[in-house]
C-alpha cells in the first residue's frame, strides 16, 4: 500500500477535484430547479449553519491525516458550548477563554494516553466520547440546567455580527481553514504531519518527533472543536441542551473522507474538507428547500452520498496504484 | 483462552514471559468482572437476590448477540458501526409485515415479519461486506455510509412514528423462561458458543483470523478472501437483525429513531474490553462475553448506589481505556 508521491498527489488532486466537482454540479442545478437555493439570504444562512461543523472538520482533517480518528468531537463541542454558557457571567473573556482551554486540553490528555501509552486513538477517542459526555451532564446536573448567557454585548457580537453582510462565525471558519491550510502546506510541522500518517516507523527513523506531533494533532481538534462551540453558543445565547452535538464526529468524518482524505492517514487535502462540509450542508439544504423531503430521508441521502463517494475513491486509488 | 492455534495464525506467536504481567494480561477482563462480582456481594444490599440476575439477563441479550458479530468482525481487521441502525431497519420491517392494515402494515403472520427482517439484517451485512471485500473501501467508512443512512431507511419504512406492537409472540420472546432462566438469554448464550466453535474449530474461524492477522498472506496462502469477509459482515448483519427483534419485543414498539441507538459503541467496548486487539487477528468471544457482562453490571452497580448517570459515564470511559492498556500486546512492535 506504499504509494509514491507523485501518485499520491494525483490521488488526493482526483478526490479532491472530485467533491469540488460534485459540488459544482449539485449547486448549479440547485440555481436552476430550485428558485429559493439561489437567494442571497438562503445562501447566507447555510454558510452559517455549516459554519461550526466546518471548523470541527478543519481540526478533524489533521487528526486523519496523522493516521489518528477523533470520535470525541461531539461531545467536546457540547462542553464548549456549555462552559461557554456557564462561564460568561464571569465576562466575555471568560466565555471565550476557558472553553477553547479546556477543549484543548481534553484534546492534549488524548493524545498523550494515544502517544505515550500506543492505545489505538479509536478507543481512546471512543472513550473519550463516552468520559466527555458524562461531564457535560455533570456540569448541567444530569441534564436538568441550561446555563444561559446574561447579555455579555462583546461575547455575542463575536457571533452574531457580521462583515460585509456575511456573519462573522463564517468568516471565522474560512480563517480557521486558511489557517490550517499553511500549517499542514507550508510548515515543517505540517509536513510532520503528513509524514507521520504515511508511515510512522519511517517518520521516526527520519528523525521527526513521531510522538510530539501524535499529541498536538489531537490538541488541535481540541482547539477547533472549543472555538466552534464557543461560536455556537455567543450566537444561541445560551440554554442549549446537554445532548448538544450528538453524533458531530460522524458528520465531521464523512465531510474529511468526502474530501478526500484517506482514513488511512499521510494522504489528505483541508481544502478537499471545506468542499466536503459544504457539500454536505448544500445537499441537505436543497432537499430541505427544494424536495421538501423528511429529515429521515436527508439521512437516507446523506449516507448514499457518502458511500458513492468514498466507493469512487476507492476505484480512484486504486487506478493510480496500479498506473 | 486463546491459546489455540486460530489465535495466533498470521503473528509472530507468544513470546513474552510467563510472569504475572501477563498471566494478568491475559485474564484482565475476568479479573475486573470478579472484583465487580465480588464488592457488589459484600457492599449492594440486595445483589444476590435472583431478581438482579433476572434484569440482567433481561437487558443482556440485544448487546450480547451484537457483540458476538462485532467480535468475528474485528478479528479480520474490521469494523461495522451499522449494527445499531441495522437494528432499526429490522424492528422497522417486523412492524411493517406484522401491524395490522390499519395502522399502514401488511398484517401478515408474525413468522413471515421475523423472517423478512432477518432476511434485511442480512442483505445489509452482504451489502456491507461487498463494499468492504469487492469496493475495498475501508470497513470503518463502508459501514459508516450504512450507519448514517440506515436509521433514515428505518424511519421510512415506519413512515417516521413508532408502531406500537401487541403480537401474542413477542410477549412469550419478552416474558418467556426455561427453568426461570429468560429464554432470549439462552438465545444469547447459544449464539456465543456456536460462535465460540466457529472461531476454534471451524475452517471460516481460522479463515477470518488469517485474514486479520495479514490481509496480503492470507491471499497468498489461498485464503478466499472475499467471499470469508462478506460471510462475516453478513454474519454480523444477521446477529443485529435478530438483536433487533429482541429489543423491539422488549419495548412493545418499534421506534427506529430508539431502537439501537449507539448500540455500535456499546458491542466494540464489550468486544475490546474483552481482549480482542481492534487490528484484527483474534478473536476471544469469552473475553467479549465478559467485556459485554462486565459494563452491564458496572452501570448497574454504580445506579445501585445512586451514582449519577453522568458520573458512570466518565468512569465507563476509565474502564475503557484501563481495560485496553492492561491488555496490551507485550511491547515487541517498535
Amino acid at each position: 500500500m506504499r504509494h509514491t508521491l507523485s501518485t499520491r498527489s494525483v490521488t488526493s488532486l482526483v478526490s479532491r477535484n472530485g467533491a469540488f466537482g460534485v459540488l459544482v454540479v449539485v449547486m448549479v442545478i440547485g440555481f436552476l430547479t430550485v428558485p429559493s437555493f439561489g437567494t442571497a439570504d438562503n445562501l447566507r444562512n447555510t454558510a452559517l449553519a455549516a459554519s461550526f461543523l466546518a471548523i470541527i472538520s478543519a481540526g478533524m482533517t489533521f487528526v486523519i491525516i496523522s493516521g489518528g480518528i477523533d470520535l470525541s468531537v461531539g461531545s467536546l463541542y457540547a462542553l464548549a458550548v456549555i462552559l461557554s454558557a456557564d462561564m460568561s457571567s464571569h465576562g466575555s473573556w471568560a466565555a471565550i477563554g476557558v472553553p477553547i482551554a479546556a477543549c484543548t486540553f481534553a484534546g492534549l490528555v488524548q493524545g498523550l494516553i494515544i502517544a505515550r501509552l500506543r492505545l489505538p486513538p479509536f478507543i481512546v477517542t471512543l472513550a473519550g466520547l463516552t468520559g466527555i459526555r458524562g461531564l457535560v451532564f455533570y456540569i448541567t446536573k444530569e441534564g436538568n440546567s441550561h446555563p444561559s448567557v446574561p447579555g455579555k454585548p462583546f461575547f455575542e457580537t463575536v457571533s452574531r455580527g457580521s462583515v460585509l453582510t456575511i456573519q462573522n462565525p463564517v468568516w471565522i471558519a474560512l480563517a480557521v481553514f486558511a489557517a490550517g491550510w499553511y500549517v499542514l502546506n507550508r510548515t515543517a510541522f505540517g509536513q510532520a504531519v503528513q509524514a507521520v500518517g504515511g508511515n510512522d516507523t519511517s517518520a521516526a527513523l527520519m528523525g521527526l518527533p513521531v510522538r510530539r506531533v501524535k499529541v498536538i494533532v489531537y490538541a488541535i481538534s481540541g482547539v477547533a472543536v472549543g472555538i466552534s462551540g464557543v461560536l455556537s453558543t455567543g450566537l444561541s445565547g445560551g440554554g442549549q441542551e446537554a445532548r448538544v452535538g450528538n453524533a458531530y464526529e460522524l458528520s465531521a468524518i464523512a465531510a474529511v473522507v468526502i474530501g478526500g482524505t484517506l482514513l488511512s492517514g499521510g494522504v489528505g487535502s483541508i481544502v478537499g474538507t471545506f468542499f466536503g462540509i459544504t457539500l454536505l450542508y448544500v445537499i441537505q439544504n436543497l432537499i430541505v428547500q427544494g424536495f421538501n423531503l423528511n429529515s429521515y430521508v436527508q439521512q437516507v441521502v446523506s449516507g448514499v452520498f457518502l458511500l458513492v463517494v468514498v466507493i469512487l475513491q476507492a476505484v480512484f486509488s486504486r487506478r493510480s496504484e496500479t498506473e | 483462552m486463546t491459546s489455540t492455534a486460530a489465535h495466533t495464525v498470521g503473528r509472530s506467536g507468544t513470546h513474552g514471559r510467563e510472569d504475572t504481567t501477563s498471566w494478568v494480561r491475559e485474564r484482565g477482563v475476568y479479573i475486573a468482572l470478579a472484583l465487580v462480582i465480588l464488592y457488589n456481594v459484600i457492599f449492594t444490599a440486595h445483589f444476590n437476590q435472583w431478581d438482579t440476575v433476572q434484569l440482567l439477563f433481561a437487558q443482556m441479550p440485544p448487546v450480547l448477540i451484537v457483540s458476538m458479530g462485532m467480535a468475528l468482525v474485528i478479528g479480520t481487521g474490521g469494523i461495522d458501526l451499522s449494527v445499531g441502525a441495522t437494528m432499526a431497519i429490522a424492528s422497522a420491517v417486523l412492524a411493517k409485515f406484522v401491524a395490522p392494515a390499519s395502522s399502514h402494515g401488511f398484517g401478515s403472520p408474525i413468522a413471515l415479519a421475523i423472517a423478512v427482517a432477518l432476511l434485511a439484517g442480512l442483505a445489509v451485512g452482504v451489502f456491507n461486506g461487498a463494499v468492504v471485500a469487492v469496493g475495498r473501501v475501508q470497513p470503518i467508512v463502508a459501514t459508516l455510509s450504512l450507519l448514517v443512512a440506515g436509521r433514515g431507511v428505518a424511519l421510512v419504512i415506519t413512515g417516521g412514528a413508532l408502531v406500537e406492537l401487541f403480537n401474542p409472540f413477542l410477549k412469550v420472546v419478552r416474558q418467556g423462561q426455561v427453568f426461570g432462566v429468560a429464554d432470549v438469554m439462552i438465545v444469547a448464550a447459544a449464539i456465543a458458543v456456536v460462535v465460540s466453535v466457529v472461531v476454534r474449530r471451524t475452517t471460516l474461524g481460522y479463515r477470518l483470523v488469517a485474514i486479520g492477522g495479514n490481509r496480503r498472506a492470507a491471499v497468498l496462502a489461498g485464503v478466499p478472501v472475499r467471499s470469508t469477509l462478506i460471510t462475516v459482515y453478513a454474519i454480523s448483519g444477521v446477529f443485529a437483525a435478530v438483536a433487533g427483534l429482541i429489543a423491539t419485543a422488549r419495548l412493545r414498539a418499534s421506534d427506529p429513531s430508539y431502537i439501537g441507538l449507539l448500540m455500535e459503541l456499546s458491542a466494540i467496548t464489550a468486544v475490546v474490553v474483552g481482549g480482542t486487539p481492534l487490528k484484527g487477528g483474534q478473536v476471544r468471544v469469552l473475553g467479549t462475553v465478559a467485556g459485554a457482562v462486565l459494563m452491564q453490571l458496572l452501570q448497574t452497580t454504580l445506579l445501585a448506589h445512586n451514582i449519577p448517570n453522568s458520573v458512570s459515564e466518565m468512569v465507563e470511559a476509565l474502564i475503557i481505556v484501563a481495560a485496553v492498556y492492561i491488555q496490551r500486546p507485550s511491547q515487541s512492535a517498535a
